[in-house]
């Protein structure tokens, strides 16, 4: 491949054009005189100067330095990399959908209101839920929603005390940082031998203090949390609510729903589960689903149905008001919903099924390679630990790397944080056996050189665009945008 | 997978069916049925439902929208949605591998470096949900950095991003209070920019930030130079919600004594998409940089000393601070940042400053066009950016209901929002509408007005 490392700012040439704009055919405003020189800009940005044949070039040569999930197997433990169905895409661009103005008259835009609501009983299915806001434009975001909802549902009540939410040592980093944000006080708990949330460390943390409990079931580990209804009744017990990090929710579908578990809150990551892209690290969607008492409390507007038009409720006194700009990420939405509609109540049952096998397909085959903490029947991902290979220098990260010379996207690797050396595999569904076979091969091979040509493995990757890239320089002299200076 | 295959993976698992799989969840918690949804539809039976609830809605491409207030309605270049289609970009995650995400990491960056010029600021991340929540993240910083608790808010910045600031900072402690503007009673100036005698009256030194809309939520510009100095004096930040289209030919807010700029970037090539996703920028100067919420890609090199992009500054985030994270963000909206870089290149210097002038002047032909009818009148006696403030002689919620029988998308009604502006009407006019369009707008404004709304 011909290396052109430049900017698209480096490849601009002053007066070259890349637009066609509709014709300026009203009178000229005179810029100067009608909002004073002051206003206006000395000088123009640096935008680049070029015609629409070298931004195509220019960002078609960078989509090539990109690894999708069309591109290979992508097992990013926690992340459900599931292939992305193209007819979602198709749908998602049909101009009444894209064109839509969110401030439009509800009379106006009664295709995507409905939309709205039946995502918003699909789901409510789904997650044994009642309601369900589509507000929330990412997991993170419906954690916050979650627990601002958890502490209007407390006040509401007069119980102004429930200062603390309790999270897992193995919880994602979001779930101790969304409830500091919502103005929390984290109480962290260690796991049990089994990998599991220890009951004697729960019970000796719950008081009238305690807000909630923020769980992820099946478990960052892949681990089913078996003692869920114990844990709930404990929680609930002391008078606190559970939320549910829906991050595994492609585990179970159909087949356990958090509602039923005991869980209050619940949000979904519609790019995980239901199979929205993850668009290069975002737009995603993280709506969240509310049991009958706090279906209140959820942020406004409320799309309902009345007679037979949907409308926008904002009336709702307890709401906990807006997280974001109208109605959440409708887009991605949009594709989720496809993808409901496609797969079915057997669809999506038996995607938790393929991909609970398709982990333990890989965990059996690797078991006697590397190190596997809580080895047992894991859900849809598992966590093995390189620990056996880092007593010869080989660690997950150098792993990982040579994962991607091999043609794969690497696990994700150093998470849970209980676990050392650790790689969190999830293979999901959509996976043929062919190619679990192939990254199993490849899993095994970096192994067995780990044990005999451990050196060999240091340099990779060697195959791609650039090779292992400075993190530290780039944090301790952060270059974080091009100057028209350094040209 | 096949039958057969099905069987050999669970043979070599050591399980005799997919149950015995799940035999960890607990009897009680199994759902003994299927679930309660729709029977699968086909590809094609879907893309017919979908057609249909399409069509209800009534779209931009059908109808001649004159609505804003926050997302607008501007032409975008086929070659956007070329680019962001690649798979390797939109099936893609988060660049946690950097040697096979040099893809994403140098669009971001390029977005960082437009966004920064745009703004006139030293930095910017990889972007945020939306305004709003980028406004929510910028009065964070503005507090920690400042470690005082009131923030002084333009009332004439974007009602919902007012809304989502009082909503997620409810139980924080950090008390808002809002500025008003001129015109809203019926004494003194009808500017329609932020009091500035009111913030001057206001601010102490328990002001963290201000926070200033330019142009404001009324399209008016507003002077970001004197509301800063005034905050300077103070001791707090000043935080400006621009828009980027306007900033083609507008002053930057960096050079207007601005210490952060947060915003909506959806008008630069993204399409409304009913509110979402959207595209929040977030800019600052090089004090404020570590304090950054977000993503944030950097420069650095590899072992061969080639030049190469990774996620930086990340001991901020939450991943590895956990609660002591400066946010607890974990994506950004990374494909609606690459559609924003792809437009920025096509437009280049010439090209945003063509788009920005037409907005000018088109807005401006149509306040005079409505004017002219005798029926509606001028509402503030400022100059205004894309979007103005009338009163039509016929309610705003009325007026759109017929103008959409008519394939017009009215303008704004701000009674919703603004009792104070009550039976007033904000209306956008982009580059995308034509001389004729604007005067057969302003046709059927006057002649439904004279009727009397009686269609």
């Amino acid at each position: 491949m011909m290396r052109d490392e430049r900017l698209i700012f480096e490849k601009s040439v002053p007066g070259r054009i890349g637009y066609s704009l509709p014709a300026d055919d009203v009178p000229e405003v005179d810029l100067a005189k009608t909002f004073g020189e002051g206003m206006l800009r000395n000088s123009a940005p640096a935008l680049p100067e070029v015609s629409e044949v070298d931004v195509i070039r220019h960002y078609t040569n960078l989509s090539k330095r990109n690894f999708g999930v069309d591109s290979g197997f992508y097992p990013l433990g926690s992340c459900t990399m599931k292939y992305n169905p193209k007819i979602n895409e198709d749908i998602a661009s049909m101009e009444g959908f894209s064109q839509v103005h969110p401030l439009q008259d509800p009379k106006s835009v009664q295709g995507s209101l409905e939309v709205i609501y039946r995502m918003d009983r699909l789901l409510s299915e789904i997650l044994g839920m009642e309601r369900v806001t589509l507000q929330p434009a990412a997991g993170a975001q419906g954690e916050m929603t979650g627990l601002m909802i958890i502490k209007a549902y407390h006040m509401s009540r007069n119980d102004e005390k429930r200062i603390k939410i309790i999270v897992p040592d193995s919880s994602h980093g979001t779930n101790p940082a969304s409830a500091a944000l919502a103005g929390f006080e984290v109480v962290h708990i260690p796991s049990d031998d089994k990998g599991c949330v220890d009951l004697a460390a729960l019970e000796s943390v719950l008081d009238d203090t305690v807000a909630g409990l923020m769980l992820t079931n099946p478990n960052t580990l892949g681990l089913f949390e078996e003692n869920i209804l114990k844990i709930s009744e404990m929680v609930h017990k002391c008078g606190g609510l559970l939320y549910y990090d829906g991050a595994n929710l492609n585990a179970i579908m159909g087949i356990a729903r958090p509602g039923d578990m005991g869980f209050d809150i619940a949000h979904v990551n519609l790019h995980k589960t239901f199979s929205t892209p993850h668009g290069g690290g975002g737009p995603g969607s993280g709506p969240i689903g509310v049991v009958k008492e706090l279906a209140p409390f959820l942020p406004v507007p409320v799309v309902e149905k009345q007679d037979d038009c949907y409308v926008l409720d904002y009336e709702r006194p307890l709401s906990i008001g807006k997280v974001k700009s109208f109605y959440g990420n409708f887009a991605v939405v949009l594709r989720a919903f496809s993808y409901i509609m496609t797969m079915g109540p057997e669809g999506l049952r038996k995607v938790s099924e393929a991909a609970v096998l398709n982990a333990n397909y890989i965990r059996k085959r690797l078991e006697d390679v590397y190190d596997i903490p809580y080895n047992r029947i894991c859900m849809h991902e598992f966590v093995l630990s390189a620990e056996k290979q880092a007593k010869n220098g080989v660690t997950a990260l150098d792993i990982a790397k040579n994962l991607l010379d091999e043609g794969f996207h690497p696990p994700t690797v150093y998470f849970p944080l209980i676990v050392h050396e650790a790689m969190m595999i999830e293979p999901t569904e959509t996976e043929s056996p062919e190619t679990l076979d192939a990254f199993i091969s490849a899993m095994r091979l970096i192994a067995e050189k780990a044990g005999t040509d451990p050196g060999s493995l240091k340099n990779a990757p060697k195959t791609t665009y650039v090779s292992r890239l400075d993190e530290v320089k780039a944090a301790r002299t952060p270059i974080l945008r091009w100057r028209p200076s350094s040209k | 997978m096949t039958r057969e295959q099905q069987d050999e993976m669970l043979a070599a698992v050591g399980v005799n069916s997919v149950e015995e799989l799940f035999s960890a969840i607990p009897e009680e918690l199994r759902l003994k049925r299927e679930l309660d949804l729709p029977a699968p539809l086909s590809e094609y039976e879907l893309k017919k439902q979908m057609a249909e609830l399409a069509r209800r809605n009534a779209d931009s491409g059908r109808n001649l929208c004159f609505l804003g207030a926050g997302i607008y309605d501007h032409f975008i270049p086929s070659a956007v949605k070329h680019i962001t289609s690649r798979q390797e970009f939109y099936t893609a995650y988060t660049p946690y591998q950097p040697e096979i995400s040099q893809g994403v990491l140098q669009s971001i960056f390029e977005f960082q470096t437009m966004i920064s010029e745009l703004t006139g600021m030293d930095a910017a991340n990889a972007s945020l949900y939306d305004g709003a929540t980028a406004l929510y993240e910028a009065v964070l910083l503005a507090v920690r950095y400042t470690d005082r608790k009131e923030v002084l808010v333009a009332r004439s910045v974007n009602p919902e991003y007012r809304r989502v600031l009082y909503s997620c900072l409810k139980y924080s402690g950090i008390i808002i209070k809002e500025i008003g503007f001129l015109g809203s009673t019926d004494q003194g100036k009808k500017s329609g920019t932020l009091d500035l005698a009111q913030l001057k009256a206001m601010i102490n030194e328990n002001t963290a930030a201000v926070v200033i809309q330019s142009p404001n939520f009324f399209g008016i510009m507003e002077d970001i130079k004197a509301a800063s100095e005034k905050a300077k004096e103070a001791g707090a930040l000043t935080i400006a919600v621009c828009d980027p289209i306007s900033l083609g030919v507008f002053e930057a807010p960096g050079n207007l004594g601005t210490d952060i700029a947060a915003g909506e970037a959806q008008p630069l090539g993204n399409p409304m998409n009913f509110g979402g996703p959207l595209l929040g920028y977030f800019a600052v100067k090089n004090p404020y940089i570590r304090r950054m919420p977000g993503r944030i890609a950097g420069e650095t090199t590899d072992s061969e000393g080639r030049r190469g992009f990774v996620l930086t500054l990340q001991a901020r985030e939450q991943h590895i601070r956990r609660e002591k994270a400066t946010s607890n963000i974990c994506t950004n909206q990374a494909l609606c940042a690459l559609a924003a870089t792809v437009y920025l290149s096509l437009m280049g210097k010439a090209g945003l400053k063509e788009v920005a002038r037409q907005c000018i002047n088109k807005s401006s032909y149509a306040y005079k066009a409505l004017l002219e009818t005798g029926q509606v009148s001028g509402v503030f006696d400022s100059p205004f950016f894309r979007e103005f403030v009338v009163r039509p002689g016929t309610a705003p919620g009325k007026l759109n209901e017929i103008l959409l029988k008519e394939n017009i998308i009215g303008g704004y009604d701000l009674s919703v929002e603004y009792p104070e502006l009550s039976g007033c009407w904000l209306v956008a006019v982009t580059e995308k509408r034509t001389k004729d369009e604007i005067d057969l707008f302003a046709e059927k404004v006057g002649r439904i007005c004279r009727e009397g709304g009686n269609a």
